[in-house]
């Protein structure tokens, strides 16, 4: 009978099915059938063999969120799906689409402690959107379109599919479902309830002080344009989250940065102030409100939101609107009217100004800071033509404060789960996705070191990622929290690192090493000159601190702020 | 518009009849740090749905979350508070009580004036079975207590709105047979 297939080779069909071009993976025993299944077709998705499988749950990650669509990421059972589980985390927390497809070990050993087993299902149920586990080759095909329609629908996740290996080895008649059965499923795909849309509008028209906070559902839902339209037409100031960048140009007249802990000051001070808050597509979290019962105090807050649970789970809202960001800004911009806020406008342009005089680049140093090479990749990139992946620390925060993201979906990087780690592998995703693009990782040398082996990856795809390492000798911003809050005693932060330059050429990748401010420029042109991959070691000045900073658990208004610059201070 | 005070809820949730649901709940309330008190399960009337009824103690407001997190659970059909509704709550216990031929008759009464039934006779103990609101049984068992309570268990709340079916009971159905 040539139309049974196996269930190695139904896991390939669905993929194909589902318009998948590229998964990340690394075999194992439980998952082999599945990749020697792979080698019957001829034009296979393609795999990328990963070093770690960590890496290939970022991957997988990284190329979800440059492109929209599912990241796929496969690996074998017991370790090999527990080293998953921190990219799926990572998904989790950021709302990212994903399927990843684990080998589990056959029927006959389940829960007999065997070889290589793991209780993945049970692992992954807190960071995954759903899972299943598939004892029986009838149930595949389906829980393969499940979670496909599941990772991408409603507000976005990554979904598991454990599989036993007795399935991927049996055989079945196949075909590919064309509907799901999932009644309890609500992705909330309609319009929101036109009354609270009416209410948000009526707020919106009264405010005085209003001001929008779009996040990362504004780019999920491809709605940048409405959401501009929205500043525009009612001369609304944008602040964004930190995964909300890109959602609204960093250079547009109305836009403010990004807010909380280590949000611009004119940000935190705008988002404090204002009287109605439009919050679209962001989940108001600790790092950007600051103590919840202390956020945006005098403020109406609209919350707009795809998950109904988002509504009131860590600050009252006075208008929750449950839709889609796109369908939710269609039904708003018309009945929000034209009008100009002048007062409250050039009150943010002031707080602005008193920001840059205390800008660390207005503050005259030789030495090459952190945010001058941000700034030089800035201009290098023709202004930001270019994707970022940064990686978890003080340069990611730098990274958001100096380099201007005009486009969505330009910077790519681990906010809500902060996974150090993430970058090299997320832009190896990135790169497969967007194969035109000129992408950057910016990492620590702490962070950097934690997935560096996907450098093999990089080279084995022939990938021409540019690697700017902020190295600092320090895991940066743990010592930042040690300087401020355990009086700057430096327990367990400074590296012993490797010479980068040397390690890249290890691995076949040129590098160079740069200690002097004036470097700076003509190293990152050299590296998007150089056709592959380039990696920078960025030697930067140790003790630089990210300002402002607002501590964990006081309101946004009560910052640290940089000291004055020399000179200055008579004014402040 | 919403009532800050903390007080017991009892919800009831709807959901698919599979392997590992009540392990995906179960996780829910623990990582998410909800005070829940009591859970039931079992099947409903229509096949593949079993019924849930559970006691949590918060605010509104933390019941709405309890209730909207849950409902993101794909398993979930569908959840209701039922704590403002007009609704029958029971519960059920068994109670293996010491029974020796100086008590028997005595706890033979108690056993009579609570409407409860003694379903085993042993030589110095009965098991007893009591029916109703967790008020009364727990009134019974701590008149029980005087004579010795060798083993216990309870089932924990399951409640039912009162009146025709309900319209989430509604929801619940067309959301099964039109997906």
């Amino acid at each position: 009978m040539s139309d049974l297939k196996t269930g190695g080779q139904i896991i390939w069909e669905s993929l194909m099915k589902e318009g998948v071009e590229v998964v990340f993976g690394l075999p194992g025993g439980a998952i082999l059938p599945a990749y020697d299944d792979l080698m019957k077709y001829e034009y296979p998705v393609h795999h990328v063999l990963v070093t770690h499988e960590q890496g290939a749950s970022h991957m997988a990650d990284g190329y979800a969120r440059a492109t929209g669509r599912v990241g796929v990421c496969i690996a074998t059972s017991g370790p090999g799906a527990t080293n998953l589980t921190t990219g799926l985390g990572t998904a989790y927390m950021d709302s990212v689409p994903m399927v990843a497809i684990t080998g589990q070990v056959p029927n006959s050993l389940l829960g007999r402690d065997g070889f290589q087993e793991a209780d993945v299902q049970g692992i992954s149920i807190p960071v995954t959107k759903h899972n299943y586990l598939i004892t029986d080759i009838k149930d595949l095909a389906s829980a393969i379109k499940e979670a496909f329609y599941i990772a991408r629908t409603g507000r976005p996740g990554p979904v598991l599919v454990d599989i036993a290996k007795d399935v991927l080895q049996a055989t079945t008649e196949y075909e590919y479902p064309e509907t799901v059965y999932l009644p309890g499923y609500k992705p909330n795909l309609n319009a929101p309830d036109p009354a609270s849309v009416t209410r948000a509008a009526k707020l919106l028209n009264e405010a005085k002080k209003p001001l929008i906070v779009s996040g990362q559902g504004v780019s999920i839902a491809k709605a940048e344009k409405e959401l501009r339209e929205l500043a525009e037409k009612a001369n609304i100031p944008v602040a964004t989250s930190l995964l909300g960048i890109g959602t609204f140009p960093a250079t547009h007249p109305l836009a403010i940065a990004w807010g909380g802990m280590h949000g611009e000051a004119y940000t935190n001070y705008a988002m404090q102030d204002c009287d109605v808050m439009f919050a679209v597509g962001a989940r108001l979290d600790d790092r950007l409100t600051g103590a919840f019962d202390l956020f945006a105090p005098n403020a109406k807050i609209i919350h707009v939101d795809i998950d109904p649970s988002e509504m009131g789970k860590n600050i009252t809202i006075d208008t929750p609107v449950i839709g889609d960001a796109l369908l939710t800004l269609r039904e708003l911009l018309p009945q929000v009217e034209t009008t100009e806020h002048p007062a409250w406008l050039a009150q943010i342009r002031e707080w602005k100004e008193e920001t840059t005089d205390r800008d660390i680049l207005t503050q005259e140093t030789d030495e090459l800071v952190a945010p001058y090479v941000i700034q030089q990749m800035w201009h290098a990139t023709n202004e930001g033509d270019a994707v970022i992946v940064s990686d978890v620390g003080q340069h990611q925060m730098w990274e958001a404060q100096y380099f201007y993201h005009t486009k969505p979906r330009s910077l790519l990087t681990s906010g809500g789960a902060g996974t150090m780690g993430y970058a090299l592998p997320a832009a190896i995703g990135a790169q497969m996705g967007r194969p035109d693009e000129e992408i950057w990782v910016v990492a620590g040398d702490g962070g950097f070191q934690m997935t560096m082996v996907e450098l093999s990856t990089v080279m084995q795809e022939r990938l021409p990622i540019k690697i700017a390492i902020i190295n600092n000798g320090f895991l940066g911003m743990v010592r930042q929290w040690q300087d401020v809050f355990y009086n700057k005693r430096h327990s367990g932060t400074p590296l012993y690192n490797p010479d980068f330059v040397k390690l890249a050429e290890a691995y076949g990748i040129p590098a160079i090493s740069v200690t002097k401010k004036e470097d700076a420029y003509a190293a990152i042109k050299k590296a998007q000159e150089h056709d592959g991959p380039f990696l920078i070691d960025f030697q930067v000045e140790e003790f630089t601190n990210v300002y402002p900073m607002v501590a964990p658990g006081k309101s946004n208004v009560d910052m640290i702020r940089r000291p004055m610059p020399a000179g200055l201070e008579d004014e402040a | 518009m919403s009532d800050q005070s903390i007080k017991r809820h009892t919800m009831i949730a709807w959901m698919e009849d599979k392997p590992g649901v009540l392990n995906r709940v179960a996780s829910l309330f623990r990582r998410r740090n909800y005070n829940i008190e009591s859970l039931a399960v079992g099947h409903s009337e229509t096949p593949g749905i079993s019924r849930m009824t559970f006691v949590a103690k918060g605010t509104d407001r933390d019941m709405r979350q309890i209730q909207t997190q849950l409902d993101k659970l794909i398993n979930v059909i569908d959840i209701q508070d039922v704590t403002y509704e007009p609704v029958v709550m029971r519960e059920l216990a068994l109670i293996k009580v010491k029974a020796s031929n100086g008590s028997r008759a005595e706890v033979m009464q108690l056993v009579d004036i609570y409407r409860a039934r003694v379903i085993d006779v042993d030589l110095d103990t009965l098991i007893v079975q009591i029916v109703g609101p967790e008020d009364r049984v727990a009134s019974f068992i701590k008149l029980l207590s005087n004579f010795g309570i060798e083993e216990m268990t309870r089932t924990g709340r399951i409640a039912m709105v009162r009146g025709p079916k309900s319209e989430k009971q509604i929801e619940v159905e067309e959301a099964v047979s039109s997906s």
